[in-house]
């Protein structure tokens, strides 16, 4: 089995695949990639399974070596990846002669950046993911960020990975957006037309406070109409929280799986993977679509997803 | 039963309107009959007080058919027998250290600390659902006169085992993580484990006894 070698691991590193579904009876939220498009895209393009488990680098990269080398590539945002000095192209395979070294920076665009390998990288399932939960300290590797000197085991490729270009118009389809389309939340009733007006119209900024259990966003104050006391309840990933003094917050893919406080709108399924690449500091605004149009938009993301004939030339 | 849509792929089921042992009954019963027939486009069941969060496959089935088919489900789930709940024993070794907030609460109630220890030991919680963190049980009850609200400022870390209040709500810290209840003792043992069977401690449905304990068992026990 060939390796990784964590030279230097960046902000915040973690292993991450599509997450564990299916656990909230035990109080466990499904974790995985923040931007499970770039996840699965990078993976396909080393000849992996789409959900093969890679690493989540956020805002800022790290530096990794391969001993024994191997193929690669980079997905989602763009940390400007250097092979050796080298400058990498995003979104296409590499070649990576042993001894090695990759060595990636600031983000020149989006929030998280992912490594794939070719054989993916090889961590022991908790609830069949390899997903890193950090709240808990599970899955993962160690359940943990990764430090300097962490050496990550990498699968075995068995066949000859064949150099794949993305197809024309897939990457400006699916780029991470900065107006999420949301559908009502179960609570938006409680907020009255003049508030909820106001979260489609108006700007919103991301906080310092942004981190795969949620995002805290800064903008118009939204507090309900009603002040009846909220009996909690299961919360959906992309759930647009309100707290009662009106603050934002948009859960994430380490959310808590419950909540109090009510829900003004929910960020549809298509565009989480934008969530996934929004900074602290940047803006956002919100553009409200039908349940059933969500569904038409996820189900034609999917499909995409799953085509290699669509998605590459 | 009443149905709202929660967002593109999930469904909010109520089966009650209040915090209370006969809504939850029916959400525990509901939650069997799902885990009993597990169908391939439910990808996630979230219990809570008076509701099920039912998050399914987009790509398969819309709101409308899965509203349907929890329909079904519930007709399926009324027929159940009694759910039989479990009793769990959780060893406490309350204040000082472990209990910062003890003083607190019995400030706020006009009772002694020990008092308020009391209150808290001798009654019987119902688990009614997990949620914040793995293992994370919301237990109810808790006595009214040692019901207080969260801190305005939750701690950055409270360490694992950490037993607190939130309102009429106790609960057991699985993991060291930030949090704002009351923190009035810690338990010794292991609330969740992955390689263990089951991995948590408590389960949605089970009934729950915290035993005090000495800060000498409390060392034994977590040397153990």
């Amino acid at each position: 089995m060939s390796s990784l070698v964590v030279e230097t691991p960046g902000l915040l590193t973690t292993v991450q695949d599509l997450g564990r579904v299916g656990y909230g009876a035990i109080g466990v939220s499904p974790s995985g990639a923040a931007d499970p498009v770039a996840l699965q895209i990078g993976n396909r393009l080393v000849g992996n399974a789409p959900g093969a488990a890679a690493l989540e680098m956020t805002l800022a990269g790290g530096t990794f070596a391969f001993p024994e080398g191997g193929v690669i590539s980079l997905a989602g945002a763009n940390f400007g990846g250097q092979l050796d000095g080298r400058e990498l192209a995003p979104w296409r395979a590499h070649a990576v002669m042993p001894g090695k070294r990759l060595t990636l920076g600031a983000t020149r665009d989006f929030a998280r950046c992912y490594l794939c390998v070719a054989g993916g990288i090889q961590v022991e399932a908790f609830l069949g993911s390899a997903s890193t939960h950090l709240l808990s300290g599970l899955g993962g590797w160690q359940g943990r960020a990764l430090r300097k000197g962490d050496v990550l085991p990498v699968g075995e490729v068995k066949e000859r990975i064949r150099q794949k270009k993305m197809a024309a118009g897939v990457l400006d389809a699916l780029r991470p957006r900065k107006t999420l389309r949301v559908t009502r939340g179960p609570q938006s009733g409680w907020f009255g037309e003049e508030i909820r007006k106001r979260l489609l119209e108006e700007e919103f900024r991301v906080s310092e406070e942004a981190n795969r259990m949620g995002l805290r966003l800064e903008g118009p104050l939204l507090a309900a109409r009603e002040k009846k006391e909220m009996i909690s309840e299961g919360a959906p990933l992309g759930a647009i929280q309100v707290t009662p003094s009106g603050q934002t917050i948009l859960l994430f893919v380490e959310q808590q799986t419950t909540g109090g406080y009510p829900k003004i709108a929910n960020v549809i399924s298509a565009d989480l993977h934008s969530v996934g690449q929004l900074r602290p500091r940047d803006t956002v605004r919100f553009e409200e679509v039908s349940f059933e149009q969500a569904r038409a938009l996820w189900i034609e993301q999917q499909r995409l997803l799953e085509s290699e004939e669509r998605l590459f030339a | 039963m009443k149905f709202q849509a929660a967002s593109d792929q999930s469904l909010l089921v109520y089966v009650g309107e209040e915090i209370g042992a006969a809504a939850h009954e029916r959400v525990l019963r509901l939650l069997l009959a799902l885990q009993r027939e597990p169908a391939a486009w439910i990808r996630n069941v979230q219990p809570a007080y008076c509701s099920l969060l039912v998050s399914f496959d987009a790509a398969v089935v819309d709101h409308a058919e899965v509203q349907a088919r929890i329909t079904e489900y519930e007709k399926r789930a009324e027929k159940l027998p009694a759910v039989k709940a479990r009793l769990v024993e959780i060893p406490v070794c309350y204040g000082g250290e472990f209990g910062p907030d003890v003083e607190a609460l019995a400030a706020k109630s006009g009772l002694s600390p020990a008092k308020v220890i009391a209150l808290h030991c001798t009654r019987t919680y119902h688990a009614y659902f997990l949620g914040f963190a793995p293992g994370f049980a919301y237990l109810g009850d808790v006595a009214q006169e040692i019901a207080m609200p969260r801190l305005e400022t939750p701690r950055t870390e409270v360490p694992a085992g950490s037993v607190g209040i939130a309102g009429r709500q106790t609960a057991v810290y699985p993991f060291a993580t930030p949090g704002g209840w009351r923190l009035i003792g810690r338990t010794p043992l292991e609330i969740f484990k992955k390689d263990r069977e089951p991995m948590g401690w408590i389960a949605i449905g089970d009934q729950v006894r915290f035993r005090p304990i000495s800060h000498e068992e409390f060392a034994w026990r977590s040397r153990g």
